[in-house]
């Protein structure tokens, strides 16, 4: 199979998952609370099973043999294609919160939709996918309501958040190739349904939606801020300084 | 030869336990979707994941191989499939009452996925059966299951989340 308009669309999805997953383990032992701990890692390692999937059908879509510990270990960070949303670092909670409640209100529309899409492979582990995520929407969603609607340093750390993080949510509905129409889900359809959830979270946690320029994207072409290659020298270290080593 | 519902190696590999829930087999837990066997001997074994990320899997599938290899089946091959996705729906009862048993709280029936945030029904306590409890971890020792109190026997406990 050489299919390489799939294969880069497919890929768009694995990496978004994948880097925001890496994201989340950082939170491991360094988040609120313990409870918060174990749910950073939970919703990790959830995105990271939807990005083994999605890497392993690119791996076939592409038809180089490439495996989907190839795609994750051993590509450069120009070859990524995750959006950057999902690749700057977090230091506060707010933002973890903020970002987690855009992403997966924005990955709960694309898989639903992609569920009940034409491609076999992408509609299984979108219908795997969705309920998980969902639960994603959930959590963030009431930590967002908690900390908007809770005291004034909560409420201005949480608003500080949102305006942090509002630049970079226009990038994750980007057109598909043209190529690719009737085929599989155009992020751009997503654009409406996705932000008026979010919208009405952040109505109700009496905050506001930031009025902020929308940041430069090219994340899906490779061109990435400078903290994917740290993220990825941390993540592919030891794969690479072992090459083939299994266990 | 005694009379068995299953084909052989269906019930062989129906006996393997879940590595995180020992006190359930994959078949009670509804993730043993198909054995077959060809004239040659050899088996064909489908599982699904409870959850895309479970790191269950790897140690299922070398169980499943290990338990058909000690019976004497020498060609065994197990594939993961994602579709249809399983759902908590898919335990069986047995393994209901095993969970029960063994103090994690079964899980209700599954809601449509991404409707609007459902109320929260309490989960009947594991221990004393008590309905006054309350989640004190959305996230639990492993992707499936959450933490709860109970607020009459004071007793914490796991829930498997409905999913």
């Amino acid at each position: 199979m050489n299919d390489r308009p799939l294969f880069e669309y497919t890929l768009g999805l694995a990496d978004d998952a994948l880097v925001s997953a890496q994201r989340m383990g950082w939170w491991i032992s360094r988040a609120p609370e313990l409870e918060e701990d174990v749910a950073m890692a939970n919703i990790g390692l959830d995105q990271v099973g939807q990005a083994r999937s999605l890497l392993t059908y690119a791996g076939e879509l592409e038809g180089e043999g490439r495996t989907e510990d190839d795609l994750a270990y051993l590509r450069d960070d120009r070859e990524f294609r995750n959006v950057k949303l999902v690749e700057r670092p977090m230091t506060d909670f707010g933002v973890a919160m903020a970002r987690l409640l855009m992403f997966s209100t924005y990955q709960l529309h694309l898989y639903r939709a992609l569920s009940a899409g034409s491609d076999a492979t992408l509609s299984g582990i979108a219908a795997k996918a969705v309920k998980e995520v969902a639960y994603h929407v959930d959590h963030a969603t009431h930590w967002v309501l908690r900390l908007g609607d809770g005291t004034d340093e909560s409420h201005t750390r949480m608003q500080a958040a949102l305006d942090a993080e509002w630049p970079y949510v226009d990038e994750l509905f980007g057109s598909r190739a043209p190529s690719l129409a009737g085929r599989v889900v155009d992020p751009a359809e997503l654009r409406d349904p996705a932000l008026t959830d979010v919208r009405r979270v952040v109505g109700e946690a009496t905050l506001t939606v930031p009025e902020v320029p929308t940041a430069l994207g090219g994340g899906r072409q490779g061109l990435h801020t400078e903290h994917l290659g740290f993220l990825l020298a941390e993540m592919q270290h030891l794969h690479r300084s072992h090459p083939g080593a299994t266990w | 030869m005694t009379q068995t519902t299953m084909p052989p190696a269906r019930q062989i590999a129906a006996s393997v336990l879940d590595p995180e829930l020992p006190m359930v087999t994959i078949e009670d837990l509804g993730i043993l979707r198909d054995v077959t066997e060809d004239d040659q001997g050899r088996v064909h074994v489908t599982i699904t994941p409870t959850y895309s990320g479970c790191p269950a899997m790897e140690t299922i599938r070398e169980d499943i191989v290990t338990t058909l290899e000690l019976s004497g089946y020498r060609h065994v091959d197990v594939e993961f499939v994602l579709s249809p996705a399983w759902s908590t729906d898919d335990l069986t009862d047995a393994g209901r009452d095993k969970l029960a048993e063994a103090g994690i709280a079964p899980p209700g029936p599954v809601h449509a996925a991404g409707g609007p945030v459902a109320l929260s029904l309490s989960v009947r306590c594991p221990q004393c059966g008590s309905l006054d409890t309350r989640e004190s971890s959305r996230f639990g020792s492993t992707a499936c299951k959450s933490l709860w109190v109970c607020r009459t026997c004071r007793e914490p406990y796991d829930h498997f989340k409905a999913l």
